[in-house]
């Protein structure tokens, strides 16, 4: 085993802070950039799904003025 | 609900060709189609995430309980195995999207412009990364945060490329101008990556010559290289599955309202 002990192993030999501060930007990064991506996914459903109802309703509108309109 | 057809509206219909089934044959345009790409990046982008932890947990264990102190660096080598992965992703991810940005444009293909897109913010974050530890590991090792070498220069040109690139689609209006704006700025920053890669061979620098290379044996312990192998495929494996979600995204945003996509989102919407 290279680690004595917990303290040696946050230590990194007095580099502690470079090694950590390495991994610690990269493990934030790497944690909320597929958060971000999934978020934009669900925004980009939710925005796809409520176009569909605005063009359904539109489309209903539509027939609805069309019937009206051609009945005498 | 899954039986509910919804009234007819209109769709436009130059993107028919992706509302067929499945194909019986695969060929290599099968992906080009973007309900196509969405359902496959659907089904690997989870897979590939789980790849990633999985592999990373491997290359950190070993890097950290496996990998043997440095004869000369003492512990802080153990950059090592983040920032060489990151560096080798930031040229990679690129070089990617440089290609599809091309293809894209060249070909028209609007899944290979999408690609681009999706790949950009990750090559930018490993590009952030790749610096941000190399700084962490330049200042024990060199004295320094940063130095005005050719290596550190032309890769910080390389996250100017990236976030230009950004920058330079964000600010077109018109979906496919500004895809090919991109592209064209994408494949001339392409002249950059040979540069970063060969700039500790061409000029006398700071920073070390290249660990492993094609064709010679590698300079360090097989458990290091072990180590900074499996961190490297976890990158991969990231990498892909963020891409794939951004991508699922993107294709959402510009064909949200094509019929295919519909389809998709009602049968989804129904099951939950």
């Amino acid at each position: 085993m290279i680690w004595h002990d917990a303290n040696e192993f946050f230590s990194m030999g007095g580099h502690g802070l470079y090694v950590w501060g390495s991994y610690g930007a990269m493990a934030l990064l790497m944690a909320v950039e597929p958060v971000l991506v999934v978020m934009r996914h669900r925004a980009a459903r939710t925005a796809a799904l409520t176009q569909a109802e605005v063009a359904d309703l539109e489309a209903a509108e539509a027939v609805e003025r069309a019937t009206s309109g051609a009945r005498p | 609900m899954r039986d509910h057809k919804p009234p007819f509206t209109k769709v436009p219909d130059n993107h028919a060709v992706t509302d067929r089934p499945s194909p019986s044959r695969l060929t290599w345009l099968t992906f080009s189609a973007p309900a196509r790409f969405y359902d496959l990046a659907g089904t690997l982008a989870p897979a590939c995430g789980l790849a990633a932890a999985l592999l990373a947990l491997a290359g950190l264990w070993i890097g950290f309980f496996v990998a043997p102190t440095d004869a000369t660096q003492g512990q802080v080598y153990r950059i090592i195995f983040i920032h060489v992965p990151v560096a080798w992703m930031s040229m990679l991810l690129y070089v990617a999207m440089a290609f599809w940005a091309a293809i894209g444009w060249f070909l028209n293909a609007r899944m290979a412009s999408i690609l681009a897109r999706a790949i950009a913010p990750t090559g930018a974050l490993f590009t952030l990364l790749a610096l941000w530890t190399g700084s962490a590991w330049g200042r024990p090792t060199w004295g320094t945060w940063w130095v005005w070498d050719a290596r550190l220069t032309s890769e910080l040109i390389l996250l100017f490329l990236y976030l230009g690139y950004l920058a330079l689609v964000a600010a077109i209006d018109d979906t496919r101008r500004a895809d090919k704006a991109g592209a064209l700025l994408a494949i001339v920053g392409v002249v950059n990556v040979p540069v970063i890669y060969f700039s500790v061979i061409w000029w006398n620098t700071l920073h070390q010559s290249a660990t492993i290379t094609f064709g010679s044996a590698p300079k360090m312990a097989s458990t290091m290289l072990w180590a900074m192998l499996l961190m490297t495929l976890a990158c991969w494996a990231y990498a892909f599955a963020v891409i794939f979600v951004r991508a699922r995204a993107i294709v959402l945003e510009r064909e949200g309202a094509n019929a295919w996509a519909r389809a998709r989102l009602a049968g989804r919407h129904a099951r939950m």
